[in-house]
């Protein structure tokens, strides 16, 4: 059992605040060309985070939960997965969809629940089911989808194929049953998950203290028979170095690991609060001096992969894609009303199909 | 291999844990996850022996937490395999609620047809066994209200042994309710499955001056009825709802527009129950084709006594139902 005693407050960091490599900090193995895909997914997040704040506010999507000084957290954690393992996310991970080729119209056609739409206009925004990238929804009741990743990864593991469920979760998140209930099943059968705890401090209004008395979120791995592991949440190589150690021991048959990592969610819980009600600005401001984009490009800078021009182009080539995503999905049609009664069995029961009847009258007399 | 249509007695147990063998023989992905189902067999001894045949992999303790083993079984069924899961009883099953309602109902419609979850549940249901309010309610009724999964309520040997393999091939998630009652009943049973419809109702007993209608644990109560009935000259059909979601409306219907009567019993409470249900159907569809109101007969409104006689004043009896039809038929 790794780091036992030493995972209540140790937080394993590669980068200062300034983005500058720690001295005894070892590297995770990350090319460049790679690198530079996770920095690009980062601010890819931040851009879309702050458009899609903008078009809840003019009435245009109907809801959304911004990552904003998450997206190391995000980014890192997705960054160490397969294409072919799987995803049950929380709120906030939508970055890893995109990160792991989902494209861009799709995700602003769920936003706007247009008939492009994977899911046809049925999901809330940020509950993302995409089977071309192996992601199943969190459901709205908060932590249901651990138990479930516990599942996936017993079903991985019978089947024999090395494939690893990487489970998510907020800090509030870690108060529900399921959150035990997950991680003593996956200690118990030794199943190739990763549950990883965004403790960003706040679930809506209330702070990480009067969540847990717990000396950190990482320590109650201990509790389940496996290692936890406490990441600066801030920093994306060492998020990415940690949760990728924690998925190839997964991988490999060496069982589940618990990580937190310790960010700060910037903005409110979802577009339906205002946190300046329940907290104050300044516990926001140490937080941004540790932003996980600025770092992250500091450390870029500092290695001679980044400058202001590739900045720049970036910024334009972003904001033109959002654009013209944010144009198509306005522009696309809505799903059908007589797709409501869809989907609801594989094979519609007669019930339906009264219902069904009923609902094409309906529509015929308009 | 010949098919093997000698006859044998069995019980409800046994053809169900028949039925489980068939299926994980039949079919790699299939596995069954529960408290107690390994070396004990279940707490009701449905698995027993199976653990044996299939090692722990594939007959799996679970740890004490219904909404961790639902919820991993949905996640199996994401993953590809076929689950069964065991729940104890009902009762338990509302710590999985969660799991049941707002994912496995929902996965399929919500995520836009990406994903199904072609799941099982098995669990008890019913009082008579002295088990007191925390193990003996009939909450299939709620379940039924839910749109997206499949209620069955197994009431003969032949739907024990028949259902499973069906509800196994359904790509969506199918709970199967067995009232506690029946695990030591018998019957005759070939060694070849029994072909079961479980879209179905079916007719458990045919007649002509009033249909009950039931499922489940009252099967045998309204088949008793019936049997007494037939003395007075009174023939009693006999319904076994069968499938309780989605519910088979058709068979109902003809039953009563043949016998203009309808005596619904159902061991749950009365009040916003699956008999009002099925009542509200008839009033619906075949109210200018009754002779006199639906009517029924439930449990008492209070949770599940211990006493033995206090718990037999809550059930439906014998008697009761009696009465009811002789009401109808006034």
């Amino acid at each position: 059992m790794a780091t036992d005693t030493a995972l209540a407050c140790d937080l394993q960091r590669v980068l200062d605040a300034e983005g500058r490599k720690l001295p005894d900090a070892e590297l995770p193995d990350l090319s460049p060309e790679r690198m530079l895909q996770l920095y690009r997914a980062m601010v890819l997040m931040r851009a879309l985070d702050h458009r899609m704040l903008g078009l809840q506010r003019m009435g245009r999507i109907g809801f959304f939960g911004s990552a904003l000084g998450q997206e190391a957290s995000v980014i890192g954690s997705g960054a160490a997965l397969e294409p072919d393992d799987w995803v049950l996310p929380a709120l906030r991970e939508n970055g890893i969809m995109l990160l792991r080729g989902f494209p861009l119209d799709k995700y602003f056609a769920h936003m706007f629940g247009n008939a492009l739409d994977v899911m046809k206009g049925r999901m809330q925004p940020m509950h993302f089911s995409g089977r071309e990238v192996n992601q199943v929804s969190w459901s709205s009741c908060i932590a249901n989808q651990l138990p479930q990743a516990v599942g996936v990864a017993y079903a991985m593991k019978l089947k024999g194929h090395k494939k690893v469920a990487m489970g998510f979760i907020g800090d509030g998140g870690t108060s529900e049953p399921d959150f035990a209930n997950a991680l003593n099943f996956a200690g118990v059968w030794q199943v190739p998950a990763v549950f990883v705890i965004q403790n960003n401090q706040w679930a809506i209004s209330v702070p990480v203290e009067k969540q847990s008395a717990s000396r950190s979120l990482a320590i109650k791995a201990v509790a389940y028979g496996m290692p936890g592991v406490r990441v600066d949440g801030n920093d994306v190589l060492a998020v990415y170095r940690e949760v990728r150690k924690a998925v190839d021991r997964a991988r490999a048959g060496g069982g589940p690991t618990l990580l937190e990592l310790v960010t700060f969610r910037r903005g409110g819980h979802s577009s339906a609060d205002d946190p300046s009600r329940y907290r104050n600005e300044q516990d926001a401001e140490p937080w941004e001096r540790l932003d996980p984009v600025a770092r992250f490009r500091a450390f870029l800078e500092g290695q001679g992969l980044w400058d202001d021009a590739q900045e720049a182009a970036l910024e334009h080539e972003q904001r033109s894609a959002i654009s013209a995503a944010v144009k198509g999905a306005e522009q696309a049609p809505l799903p059908g009303p007589e797709t409501l009664l869809d989907d609801v069995y594989a094979v519609d029961p007669p019930v339906l199909d009264e219902q069904r009847a009923l609902l094409r009258d309906e529509l015929a007399q308009q | 291999m010949t098919p093997d249509f000698r006859m044998s007695t069995v019980s409800y147990r046994e053809a169900m844990r028949e039925a489980i063998r068939d299926a994980m023989r039949r079919d790699p992905r299939v596995f069954l996850m529960g408290e107690d189902v390994g070396r004990y067999g279940g707490c009701y001894a449905v698995s027993k022996g199976l653990l044996e045949e299939f090692g722990e992999e594939r007959i799996r303790d679970t740890p004490l937490s219904e909404s961790a083993f639902v919820g991993a079984g949905i996640g199996a069924a994401l993953g590809g395999l076929r689950p069964i899961v065991e729940v104890m009883t009902v009762n338990f099953s509302l710590l999985a609620l969660d799991q049941i309602v707002n994912t496995a109902a929902t996965l399929r419609h919500m995520s836009g047809n990406q994903f199904g979850v072609p799941l099982v549940i098995r669990m008890t249901t019913g009082a008579g066994r002295q088990l007191a309010a925390q193990h003996s309610h009939s909450l299939e009724g709620w379940y039924a209200h839910v749109p997206g999964i499949k209620i069955l309520a197994p009431a003969t040997i032949q739907d024990a042994r028949g259902m499973l393999w069906p509800a196994l091939q359904d790509p969506d998630p199918v709970l199967i309710f067995e009232h506690n009652s029946l695990y030591n009943e018998t019957a005759a049973l070939t060694g070849e499955p029994p072909e079961v419809d479980i879209r179905k109702a079916q007719i458990a007993r045919p007649g002509r001056d009033v249909s009950l209608l039931t499922y489940g644990g009252t099967v045998a109560l309204a088949l008793e009825a019936a049997r007494t009935l037939e003395a007075e000259g009174i023939q009693a059909e006999v319904i076994d709802l069968r499938v309780l979601r989605p519910l088979d409306e058709a068979t109902i219907l003809e039953s009563v527009r043949r016998t203009r009567r309808a005596v619904v019993i159902d061991e749950a409470w009365r009040s916003g129950s699956l008999a009002a249900e099925v009542c509200a159907r008839i009033a619906e569809e075949a109210f200018y084709e009754l002779e006199a109101p639906p009517t029924r007969v439930c449990s008492a409104e209070v949770p599940m006594p211990y006493a033995k006689h206090l718990e037999q004043a809550a059930l439906p009896q014998l008697a009761d139902v009696l009465d009811a039809v002789r009401g109808v038929l006034a």
